[in-house]
Parts: structure tokens; C-alpha cells; sequence
């Protein structure tokens, strides 16, 4: 495979973003957030063709494995943790919808 | 040509029903596309035409009401007659969080799914015996566990060969302190160990007393660090086999002068032990750096499966020990029996993902800690337990005063929290850790222990900080004792009467 071009990359950091949010434990959901957004900001400035297929093909890897394991957390679900929104779905930080449709994607 | 216009009638009619059809209105809500819908008439045989007065809605509303009369609930026939829409509306009902924040990361953490991931295999296909030479169903799962033993001794700068796996690091410690000090027992009859050790040292100190073994418990300041000067002084040439002090302390969280110790006890030639379950995978470790001869590893503090543990055991200069397990002479002899593959490969698999992200989590700890710490230090009458420099960011142990610890854990509920170990929060006793650092019966009582972890999110700092501080000025509105202090009565010294 060639070296990846910035919509590819793009395209990966969407989609690992979009996983991680469903994971259904709370504590899973933010760290994936946030590891992610730490990894693809922290090599954002590489120019190394080399360097960059690397992190691509990692990413895909975590991809991959995100979608493993957020079906697990959804099929093993637990209830939500106090600080959670209720029937809303909201996150108390933020405003962003996280409790999504268990039977379609979307 | 009679029996086309029925059939298109017939069509029309399927047509306006499918227009209105609840299934139909439900797959739009919220924008969710589902893969396949579902048509509410091609899945029903022809039964609803008209004319032959078998509709299958009336039916189904009279199977409602029928169960609605002997006692059954509409959520559960629908459970019955279409599981799917009975999990949906089960779902809402679940929808009200109530699960207490996890904050009490010293006693165990959650199982990265990561690791989880790697563990997987290992559940389902690939169940070799790994001591099995005869066969690739033994190679496979031998190659993974030496891959896993692999990360581990990369993680405190070890050999491979050097890390023998158990049941957790309570096996580790027993084993170390009882093996080094039963196989030097002939000649050398001392060991040194610290007050504020975990139970399982202390407690495995004590059987070697009962077989005639002399311990030293050293004390600690109060800031619970020892003081070398009295290590040294403790230290009798020729005599004593074992040194053995935590790196962190599980309670308040301190980092113990490793590199100074493991200086005086090479000097002295005595072996260094240390218990690392709480600081390998959250604080440099380098075990030849601080001269380490024995070390303690967890896999469930480091984010892996519960149920596995390692002990590091020096080949140069060489620690000779003797197994309390033996057996098959597995794990170069000292632990005999077959290893799990699973928990070794996750253990190992943890040990990885916690030296790669090392700086991403230590970072995250900290500052998250700080917040905490602050936040619950701007608050009157409270003292942070343990040094304030030498200390594991993830674990802080305050003590607010004038409040009953366990008064507060109660009210506290919505919050996973512990006043001390996991081994003794069933009894009501004050932690022996803080009572060794000279704090009173009181101040010991009203501590508590924050956990602070990977999966920590700023959000649940945010609430347990507003909680903690609403909650902690509550109880202290209701004590009497707090009323005195704030009219300015020295508490100390009142003389209760007897009653």
C-alpha cells in the first residue's frame, strides 16, 4: 500500500472516534476519545512517508480492534454510572448525544 | 378481470395500512436507519384480509389484556411475542444511571479492553497446554506466554528469564519472604521489614517468627518514608537473609527511597524484596537501578485480568529460594503448575499497553490528581496523608476531620470509594498504615482514599468533588464537635465526664 494521503487519515481518526463512542462503559467511551484525539494530534506534523504508513496501518489495527470490543462492551451491558444523563442520553460535560440505537447503524 | 380489481383493492388496502403502520413510524425515530426493515405485512401471513375475520392485532391486544388480568406485565408479553421490542422497552427502563463512579483504583482496576482483545484467543480457540512440547497446540500457546514474560521484564528492566509467573502478588510476597528466608534459615535468622508493609508481608513475617525467625518491623516517619539511618543500624552482617519494603504504599501512596536502599543492602549483602504491585506500570521501574534481588508484580493493578501475578527473582548475582508450590517443576522450579495462558498473555498484553502509554497516563493521573487534591485541600480541616513530593500521583489519602470516615463513605454511596485496603475495609478498625504514621485514632478514622486511574475522566473528578465537599459540610453541620471548633473550643482539651 502507498503512503496514505490526509483523507485517508482523516477518514481513520473519524472512524475510530465514531467506535469508540459506542462503547457502552462510560469510563471505555472517554478514554478511547481521548487517547485517540492524543495520537492522531500528537503526530499531526509527520512528514516521514515511512512514519506515516506506520501509524496508518497501527490505526487500522486499533480500529479493528475497537469494533471487537465495543460489541462486547454492548452485548455485556452494566448500568450507567451515576453522572451519566438519563433517559436523555446526554453526557454531563458535554451536550453530545452518546447512548445510541442497540439495533442499527447509523 | 373481477378477480384482478380485488387483488389490486387488496393491494391498495396493504398499501394505506403500511403508510400508518407503528413499525414504520418507530424505525424513523431519531434518525436511525435500521439495516433491514422489517415489513409489519410481509412478515404476517395473509391472515388480515377481509373477509375472513382473523386479524392478527386483535388478537394480540386480547392476549394484553388476557395477561393484564392474571397478572403479568405488558413489558413481558411483549418479551413473549416479539423479543425485540420487549429488550427496547426493557432498555428505557434501565435508563436511569445508578452505578457509583469507580474511585478506588488501588484495589483493582478495570480490564483494558485492549487487553481483553488479547486475551480472547486464548479463550475460545487456542487452549494448548503450553508445557506441551509434542505438539503445535502446546508451541502456539508457549510462544505466547514467553512473548507476555517478554513485556513484562521489559517493563522493570529485567531478563525474560528472570520473571516467574503466579497466582497474583500476594503468592509473589509469600514466596519471596518465606522461600529467601527458609533457605538461608540454617545461618542467617533475621529479616527486616516496615510497619506500613501489606498484610500479606506482614503476615507471612509473622509465620517465619513462629518458626523461630526474628523480624524487625521498622517504623516509618510521618510522612511515611523510613529512615535510612535506622534501616542501616537494623541491619545485622552475617545474620539478616531479607530486606523487604513496598515501593508504593497501597494506603497513602508514598515511594519509598528505593535506589538508597537497594545501595544499603547490596553493601551489607543482604537480599532486597520489594512488594511492586502498586507501582509497576505507574511510576519508573528499573530493577537494576535500584538493585532489586526480588520484586512483586500484580496483573489486576495494571489494568490486566485478576488471578496472575509475577514475582521478578534475580539470576545475577543468583537468589536461591525455596517454592512453597512444587510440583512439575514449572517456572524454573520455584512455582510448579500449569500456567493460564490467557492471564499470562493478558498480564503481558497490560505490561505493553502500560509502557506505551506511559507518559499519556502518568500525565493524565496527575493532573486529574492535582484537581482532586486541591479542590479537597481548599477545604478547611483537611491534611493530605503521606509525603507530599514522594508520592504515586493515583492514590490520595485525605483526612477531614471532625467527620466519622465511615459516616462519610456512607454518605458518599454514589461513589466507589475505600478508608483503606480492600483486606481490612470489612472491619471497622482504624488503618494500621496511618496509625503508624503517628496519626491519632480519630484523624485514622476520617480518611479516606481516592483512586485516581486511566479510564478516570475529568468529568467524575468534577463530581466527586462537588459531592465530597457538599457531603463533608453536611455531616459537620450535624456534629457537635464541629459546632465547638468553630466557636474556637479546643477540643483537646475537654475532660468528658463518664457516663
Amino acid at each position: 500500500m502507498s503512503t496514505p494521503n490526509s483523507a485517508a487519515v482523516r477518514s481513520l481518526y473519524r472512524s475510530i472516534l465514531r467506535t469508540g463512542h459506542s462503547f457502552a462503559n462510560y469510563n471505555f467511551r472517554s478514554h478511547a476519545h481521548r487517547l485517540a484525539s492524543h495520537r492522531f494530534h500528537e503526530h499531526a506534523g509527520e512528514k516521514d512517508p515511512a512514519k506515516i504508513k506506520e501509524f496508518y496501518e497501527d490505526g487500522v489495527q486499533n480500529l479493528k480492534l475497537l469494533k471487537r470490543q465495543t460489541i462486547i462492551s454492548q452485548m455485556y451491558q452494566s448500568d450507567k454510572l451515576v453522572l451519566e444523563g438519563g433517559n436523555a442520553g446526554q453526557d454531563a460535560s458535554g451536550g453530545r448525544l452518546r447512548q445510541r440505537s442497540p439495533q442499527g447503524w447509523d | 378481470m373481477a378477480s384482478l380489481s380485488v387483488r389490486s383493492i387488496g393491494r391498495q388496502l396493504r398499501s394505506c395500512r403500511l403508510a400508518a403502520s407503528p413499525a414504520q413510524r418507530i424505525s424513523r425515530v431519531g434518525g436511525a436507519r435500521f439495516v433491514s426493515q422489517s415489513r409489519k405485512l410481509s412478515a404476517t401471513p395473509e391472515d388480515d384480509l377481509p373477509g375472513h375475520g382473523f386479524n392478527s392485532e386483535q388478537i394480540l391486544s386480547k392476549v394484553k389484556e388476557e395477561a393484564k388480568r392474571v397478572g403479568k406485565s405488558e413489558v413481558e408479553v411483549d418479551a413473549m411475542l416479539s423479543p425485540g421490542a420487549g429488550v427496547l422497552k426493557q432498555a428505557t427502563i434501565m435508563d436511569s444511571g445508578s452505578r457509583p463512579i469507580y474511585m478506588d483504583m488501588q484495589a483493582t482496576t478495570p480490564l483494558d479492553p485492549r487487553v481483553l482483545d488479547a486475551m480472547m484467543p486464548y479463550y475460545s480457540g487456542l487452549y494448548g497446554n503450553p508445557h506441551s512440547r509434542t505438539h503445535a497446540y502446546g508451541w502456539e500457546t508457549e510462544k505466547a506466554t514467553e512473548q507476555a514474560r517478554d513485556s513484562i521484564a521489559k517493563l522493570i528492566g529485567a531478563d525474560s528469564k528472570e520473571i516467574i509467573f503466579t497466582s497474583g502478588a500476594t503468592e509473589s510476597n509469600n514466596m519471596s519472604v518465606k522461600g529467601v528466608a527458609r533457605f538461608y534459615g540454617k545461618t542467617k535468622k533475621h529479616i527486616i521489614t516496615t510497619r506500613i508493609e501489606h498484610k500479606c508481608v506482614l503476615d507471612s513475617c509473622r509465620h517465619l517468627q513462629e518458626e523461630g525467625f526474628e523480624v524487625t518491623y521498622l517504623p516509618v516517619q510521618s510522612n511515611g518514608l523510613i529512615d535510612l539511618a535506622e534501616l542501616e543500624k537494623a541491619i545485622r552482617p552475617g545474620q539478616t537473609s531479607l530486606v523487604s519494603i513496598m515501593t508504593v504504599n497501597n494506603e497513602i501512596g508514598v515511594i519509598q527511597p528505593m535506589e538508597e536502599i537497594g545501595k544499603l543492602c547490596r553493601k551489607n549483602k543482604v537480599f532486597f524484596h520489594t512488594d511492586a504491585a502498586q507501582a509497576v506500570g505507574k511510576i519508573p521501574v528499573d530493577v537494576n537501578k535500584w538493585n532489586v534481588d526480588l520484586m512483586s508484580i500484580s496483573g489486576h493493578k495494571i489494568y490486566g485480568p485478576k488471578g496472575i501475578g509475577a514475582c521478578y527473582v534475580r539470576r545475577r548475582p543468583k537468589v536461591r529460594l525455596e517454592p512453597i508450590i512444587t510440583g512439575g517443576g514449572q517456572e524454573r522450579g520455584l512455582r510448579s503448575g500449569t500456567l493460564a495462558p490467557a492471564l499470562v498473555v493478558g498480564m503481558g498484553a497490560a505490561a505493553e499497553i502500560a509502557a506505551r502509554d506511559f507518559e499519556f497516563d502518568s500525565a493524565h493521573i496527575k493532573r486529574l490528581s492535582k484537581k482532586l487534591t486541591d479542590g479537597l485541600l481548599s477545604m478547611e480541616h483537611t491534611l493530605l496523608n503521606g509525603d507530599a513530593n514522594a508520592r504515586y500521583a493515583g492514590c490520595v489519602n485525605i483526612s477531614f476531620a471532625y467527620v466519622e470516615g465511615e459516616s462519610l463513605l456512607m454518605a458518599l454511596k454514589d461513589i466507589a470509594l475505600s478508608s483503606g485496603s480492600a483486606c481490612t475495609s470489612a472491619s471497622l478498625e482504624p488503618s494500621y498504615v496511618l496509625r503508624a504514621l503517628g496519626s491519632s485514632d480519630e484523624s485514622a478514622h476520617s480518611s479516606i482514599r481516592f483512586g485516581i486511574g486511566r479510564f478516570t475522566s475529568e468529568a467524575e473528578i468534577d463530581y466527586v468533588l462537588k459531592a465530597v465537599q457538599e457531603r463533608v459540610s453536611f455531616l459537620r453541620e450535624l456534629s457537635p464537635l464541629w459546632e465547638m471548633v468553630q466557636e474556637g473550643i479546643d477540643i483537646n482539651s475537654i475532660e468528658w465526664s463518664q457516663h
